[in-house]
């Protein structure tokens, strides 16, 4: 009985635990702070009106020295997701998987399946880059018109996270003005990829989404 | 004889060269495996905002296709909890939508993006057409949760007041700002 009632106590101070967390960061238990945190994405129109660059962040909240130490993992695969028929299906994906010091980005390009598990497209069209040391300029692959970008950047969002908290916590009825960016100063692993439009399909817009998947 | 020896050393050298060549190749990379799902993302901060901490592992790993069917009305739920803006039935934010089609919308976790035109998330005009590094993504999505019919309805809820980031983005390739 004693027991039961220590094992109950235990389990009641980890599910708080879990939720305090889960209220605090950014992501879910199972990911947050791992090499596959998806931290943010981005889809936008590129500095020529023919392209779409495609921007993901995995790794939040990094310091200069977590920065100087931060690698991609060898076993998460960071695929783009596109569907442009309008089902909310990928028709297509754009797959970034690091090897030895190299980011290797393959397609847009069908998936053999879709879905939550994924092969990488090795038929598929390959570009790589060196991934970009932290302290050095940018390394830029380029072959195909596609370019791709993977390393340490600014973390590009912003938001008074720490106060919105706050409101949530009950302990402040509003935002500030000004308000305070909690990612200031910190970065994060970012992949870029640039593609022609014309390589991710022929309607007027695409749906999009980005995963993190493990080996 | 020296002949002899000087073409015993001469081939001698040329196949070590030629291994030493061999062994310099480098083993082929391998991308063998299946890799399966574990975090998933479109739009900004659904998952964090709306989801229940006990519900977000399994969001991650719902394929957008089933997503609306799953969290709908678990989104529903928090706009009208959540929102003085959407206390009320009937209550709509200033695109029109009233909490059940709002939650609808943001339930499909995906992010919509224009092939010819300006792509934002909202640029006063345009309206998630895509999601660029300038986008104050925060800002739009409470005026849109806490800001009411005309945008007016909860000020101190509507703007966190960071409407920029920190570096100043790149013109070109890759765009975003060099790390700190």
């Amino acid at each position: 009985m004693k027991n039961l009632k220590i094992k109950m106590v235990v389990f009641t101070l980890f599910v708080v635990a879990i939720i305090l967390v889960a209220a605090d960061h950014i992501d879910a238990p199972a990911v947050e702070g791992t090499s596959a945190d998806i931290t943010d994405f981005y889809c936008f129109e590129g500095s020529s009106s023919s392209n779409l660059v495609f921007v993901a962040s995995v790794q939040g909240l990094l310091s200069p020295t977590a920065t100087s130490s931060a690698t991609f993992d060898e076993n998460v695969l960071i695929e783009f997701n596109i569907d442009n028929d309008g089902d909310n299906v990928e028709d297509l994906v754009i797959q970034a998987i690091p090897r030895d010091g190299k980011m290797y980005v393959f397609g847009p390009a069908a998936p053999r399946t879709t879905g939550l598990a994924s092969v990488v497209l090795i038929d598929a069209t390959e570009t790589s880059v060196d991934i970009t040391k932290y302290g050095e300029s940018a390394e830029i692959g380029e072959e195909n018109s596609i370019k791709v970008f993977a390393g340490p950047r600014d973390d590009p969002f912003f938001m008074d996270f720490a106060q919105y908290g706050a409101i949530i916590g009950g302990t402040a009825t509003g935002f500030n003005d000004p308000g305070a960016d909690t990612f200031a100063g910190s970065n994060v692993m970012s992949i870029v990829v640039e593609v022609p439009k014309n390589l991710l399909g022929s309607g007027a817009s695409i749906n999009t989404w980005v995963e993190a998947k493990r080996l | 004889m020296n002949n002899l020896k000087y073409l015993l050393l001469l081939t001698a050298t040329i196949t070590l060269t030629i291994m030493s060549c061999k062994k310099d190749e480098t083993t082929p990379v391998t991308f063998a495996g299946v890799y399966n799902q574990v975090d998933q993302m479109g739009r900004p901060a659904i998952n964090t905002v709306f989801i229940p901490g006990n519900m977000k592992d399994e969001y991650n790993t719902t394929i957008p296709s089933a997503q609306g069917a799953k969290y709908a009305s678990v989104i529903q739920d928090g706009l009208t909890t959540l929102s003085p803006a959407y206390s009320q039935p009937g209550d709509e934010n200033a695109l029109g939508l009233d909490a059940a089609t709002f939650a609808s919308v943001l339930a499909t976790d995906v992010l919509t993006v224009n092939l010819s035109g300006p792509t934002t998330f909202y640029d006063g005009t345009n309206v998630l057409t895509g999601r660029n590094l300038t986008d104050d993504v925060i800002t739009v999505e409470l005026l849109l949760i806490f800001g009411g019919e005309n945008f007016m309805e909860n000020p101190n809820l509507s703007d966190d007041h960071v409407d920029a980031n920190d570096k100043t983005f790149l013109t070109s390739f890759p765009y975003l700002a060099a790390p700190f």
